[in-house]
């Protein structure tokens, strides 16, 4: 591609909305920092109503911020109006043209930018070969597949070059396993492209196998920040570790810390684990435990009782209650080790880098 | 932290956007001028005398005892045609979407008939049936002297002017009631009476209240009727009229044009604010099944009867009117003759290529000013919207008599009397008419099509680079080309037909048929006036056959819109 990828920044931004019931304003996003380096993938991730959606929106420029800046490369955008933003954005339910045919949709934004014809079906041709759907230029659009359909809107944003792409929770109106192949296809023509480009999604497995970065929001802030191995083994808060993943929580004392580990007393037994905490020793902090980072064994670190045990196939699934609160246990090929039923007495057991405080 | 900021960011994106900002500021004068102010002109008419304030004419015309009477009438006209319309309505309603008739699809000819004719060709035909010669009064039972002119008369013809439209907005209501809600009461022990009182009506019953209120205006507004059979029944939208041709009472007619203004104003409000909000829309989206029409002999051979004859008579009623443009003379020789059409087509043939020149200027004009309009209310904010929105709309509301005095007394003698502008006698001022009357119909039809648009289809547009102007014409405009094309079509047939508010517009230089046939009525002349509305309702399904035709070949955007 020839333009320049551009970075985007965001300086306190706030956006307030009225609450048509209350007619109470409240902040749909509320002081948001962000930097998106040029030419990554980043993801908006969270639950509906965090403020994902306006964000990008905001970026797009259909909605202006209460508060803040908008930055596109080196230039303050505010004041533009979306025609005038070096944007192109693939929205949710597609919003192909219905009264043009596939070729005419992707040519769209490049005759308004007055291109000579030729050049126009060249660029139109290329886009829709990389997009796969050579072939398809004279089709109605609503001739097309779902799958189909969103790589037209891909090809029709892709191929006026914007700095940066913006995703509206794209996949969303496609089936699950079309939703696994495109988001794969998604990364590849980004990463070939080398295009900046900022995604929004409420799909956790989405978010974390497309992006070069994750930002998860709740409630109009940013939780978290950081590539999806960070977010998932190292979530800063209980939000996070429960948004993202499964996660087993337990209240434990801390005992003594150093450095990287701890040692904790739950339910009074000690245990070493990963501290990424910020109690004293003395104090509680929330222990997390994905439920692939335990087994169940005869004797180890935990004691627990069994009250659910179900065959999975690929896995088999516990529950199991430990120092009063429900474990969720999945054990991953099974076979050779013992399989517990209700009822039964058994020990959680886990090494110390896959539990961490938080 | 207030929200200034997103507010004074949105008005610069605005500001960026120079066609959409000249277009508002146009419309917003074009509203400002031909709708508020000659309704403001009347209003300072009314108050305004040798240069002081006062209310003078209101106490003078309350004084007369036949004005307190006007407006007795013209309340009781509202309240009983109202509840008559909606009745029957109602009941085609209700007969069409819940009972197995077989005669449905007469009910759409029903429908159309009221809206492609002239106003006044029921009482035409009413008149000629069961008038002092009436075909029916006087030939079939010798009734001599039979009077139908008057209060009988007069609900009659806008009962069965009226009920169509209440008919077509409770049909839409009652297909969007889910079938299965009835069925859980009926499968919880109601009767079909118990869930008809307990579900059905309840259901419903804002919407009764809206066609009643709708109706209700339209009764109070009509204009033509009351002319022509209302005999000594006189309303307001007669008395005004009388007032200025009669009396030359200026300041009386527009203290009288105020007081209806008023009323249809304060109609018009709680239609909009109070009623419409409380419509269950919601609770439907589309009916998940079809509904089991009730099959009952019971009930279904009563209610044909009823419906059937009901519609048999309307249409019979409009049928009538090319006969009588061909029998010699209503109620004494009902010989065959060419000789009224004869005379038509070889008088002035002015009238009409008048008003086919007008109604061909202002149709286009309309369609496209309410797209536009639709499209600002719709899709975009702006300061002001709110403004456009409640003036186009209530243009449906103001009477065709009081908008026509207002154009008189504001451009008689200029805008504010400033010598610029000044339109009376001219075509402008009738096409002017034409537009502001047919408007808020096209405005309503653009909102409903454009609101069935995913906004982001749109949005996409414009983030790929196109500004307002472009994004309605290459995006917006070919989506809604359907309700464009019959938004063109409405207005031509609502022009063409138009008679109350260009009746004080007519000059010797641009004249109207509509008008030629109330005056051919008025002295008795019904060949004459029959032979004209012929012609009128002729032109006018010309139109409706070309558009259709013009649709079929340009494509409908339906086709394009419904698969996805």
């Amino acid at each position: 591609m020839a333009k320049e990828k551009k970075g985007v920044r965001l300086e306190h931004i706030v956006k307030i909305y009225q609450d048509p019931k209350t007619k109470k304003d409240f902040r749909a996003v509320d002081d948001v920092n962000l930097e998106i380096e040029p030419g990554s993938f980043v993801t908006l991730l969270g639950p509906s109503g965090c403020g994902k959606t306006t964000t990008l929106r905001m970026i797009a420029g259909f909605e202006s911020p209460d508060s803040g800046e908008i930055y596109l490369g080196d230039q303050a955008i505010n004041a533009l109006t979306p025609n005038k933003r070096d944007t192109a954005m693939v929205f949710q339910s597609y919003a192909l043209f219905p009264h043009y045919n596939v070729f005419d949709n992707v040519a769209y934004g490049l005759k308004l930018r007055k291109l000579p014809g030729d050049e126009i079906r060249k660029k139109v041709m290329d886009m829709l070969d990389l997009v796969e759907l050579t072939g398809m230029e004279g089709r109605q659009t609503n001739q097309l597949s779902g799958g189909q359909q969103q790589r037209v809107a891909l090809a029709r944003a892709l191929v006026v070059e914007p700095g940066v792409l913006l995703f509206d929770e794209p996949l969303s109106n496609l089936d699950a396993k079309l939703r696994v192949s495109m988001r794969t296809e998604i990364r590849k023509i980004q990463q070939k492209v080398g295009i900046t480009a900022v995604y929004v999604t409420h799909d956790q497995s989405e978010a974390m196998s497309i992006s070069d970065e994750i930002i998860i929001m709740n409630k109009g802030r940013i939780e978290q920040m950081g590539t999806p191995r960070e977010i998932y083994y190292h979530p800063s808060s209980r939000f996070v570790a429960d948004f993202i993943g499964e996660a087993n929580f337990l209240q434990a004392k801390v005992k003594s810390m150093d450095g990287e580990t701890a040692v904790v007393n739950v339910d009074e037994h000690d245990m070493t684990v990963k501290n990424y905490s910020k109690a004293a020793v003395g104090e509680t902090a929330t222990m997390v435990i994905r439920p692939e980072a335990a087994v169940l064994r005869d004797e180890g670190l935990l004691p627990c009782k069994i009250v659910l045990s179900t065959f999975m196939g690929a896995y088999q699934y516990y529950h199991a209650m430990a120092g009063g609160e429900l474990i969720q246990i999945t054990d991953y090929n099974p076979v050779g080790r013992r399989i517990y039923q209700v009822g039964e007495q058994a020990h959680l057991d886990f090494s110390p880098e896959s539990v961490y405080i938080i | 932290m207030d929200k200034r900021k997103s507010r004074e960011l949105d008005r610069k994106k605005l500001l960026g956007d120079p066609i959409l900002v000249l277009t508002i500021i146009a419309l917003i004068l074009f509203l400002v001028m031909f709708i508020a102010y000659p309704l403001f002109t009347l209003l300072v008419d009314s108050v305004y005398y040798d240069k002081k304030i006062s209310l003078d004419a209101f106490v003078r015309i309350f004084r007369q005892a036949s004005f307190r009477g006007v407006i007795r009438n013209t309340l009781f006209l509202g309240v009983v045609s109202g509840v008559l319309s909606t009745a029957i309505g109602f009941l085609f309603a209700y007969v069409d979407c819940y009972v197995k008739v077989k005669f449905k699809r007469m009910f759409n000819v029903v429908s159309v008939l009221p809206v492609v004719s002239p106003p006044f060709v029921l009482s035409l035909s009413v008149i000629m049936l069961f008038g002092r010669s009436g075909l029916i009064t006087k030939y079939l039972l010798g009734i001599r002297g039979a009077n139908i002119q008057g209060l009988p008369g007069l609900l009659i013809v806008q009962t069965l002017t009226f009920f169509p439209v209440c008919y077509l907005m409770l049909k839409g209501l009652l297909k969007n009631i889910d079938p299965s809600l009835e069925e859980s009461a009926r499968n919880l022990g109601a009767s079909r009476m118990k869930v008809f009182t307990s579900v059905t009506l309840p259901l419903l019953a804002p919407g009764l209240g809206n066609a009643f209120l709708v109706t209700f205006i339209e009764a109070v507004a009509d204009f033509t009727n009351p002319m022509m059979i209302g005999g000594n029944y006189d309303t307001l939208a007669t008395s005004i009229y009388l007032q200025i041709t009669g009396s030359y009472d200026v300041t009386g007619a527009a203290a009288m044009a105020v007081i209806l203004l008023g009323l249809t104003m304060v109609l018009f409000i709680l239609e909009k604010y109070w009623l419409e909000r409380k419509t269950y829309t919601t609770l439907s989206g589309k009916a998940s099944r079809e509904r089991m029409p009730i099959t009952e002999k019971s009930v279904t051979i009563p209610l044909t009867v009823i419906c059937l004859g009901l519609t048999v008579f309307v249409i019979s009623l409009y049928a009538l009117i090319p006969f009588g443009a061909l029998f010699k003379l209503w109620g004494r020789d009902y010989s065959l003759v060419w000789t009224h059409v004869e005379y038509v087509l070889t008088s002035d043939l002015k009238p009409f290529t008048d008003s086919l020149l007008l109604a061909v200027i202002a149709a286009p004009i309309t369609a496209i000013l309410s797209m536009i309009i639709a499209y600002l209310v719709v899709k975009r904010k702006f300061f002001g919207k709110r403004f456009i929105e409640f003036v186009s709309m209530f243009a449906m509301a103001v009477p065709g008599t009081v908008l026509g005095i207002g154009y008189i007394r504001g451009f008689n003698q200029g805008i504010f009397r400033s010598g610029h502008l000044v339109l009376t006698g001219t075509a402008a001022i009738i096409v002017l008419a034409f537009i502001v009357r047919s408007l808020p119909v096209g405005t309503r039809a653009g909102i409903t099509a454009l609101q069935q648009i995913d906004k982001s289809i749109e949005e996409s547009a414009y983030d790929l680079g196109a500004d307002s102007g472009t994004v309605f014409t290459t995006v917006t405009l070919p989506l809604i080309k359907d309700s464009f094309f019959s938004g063109l079509v409405t207005a031509f047939v609502r022009s063409m037909t138009a008679t109350s508010a260009v009746i004080f517009l007519v000059s010797p230089s641009f004249q109207l048929i509509t008008p030629q046939i109330m005056a051919q009525a008025e002295i008795g002349r019904y060949g004459e006036a029959c032979a004209y509305a012929t012609i009128l309702i002729a032109i006018v399904y010309a139109a409706i056959l070309f558009m259709n035709i013009g649709l079929k070949y340009f494509g409908s955007s339906r086709k394009v819109r419904g698969t996805d």
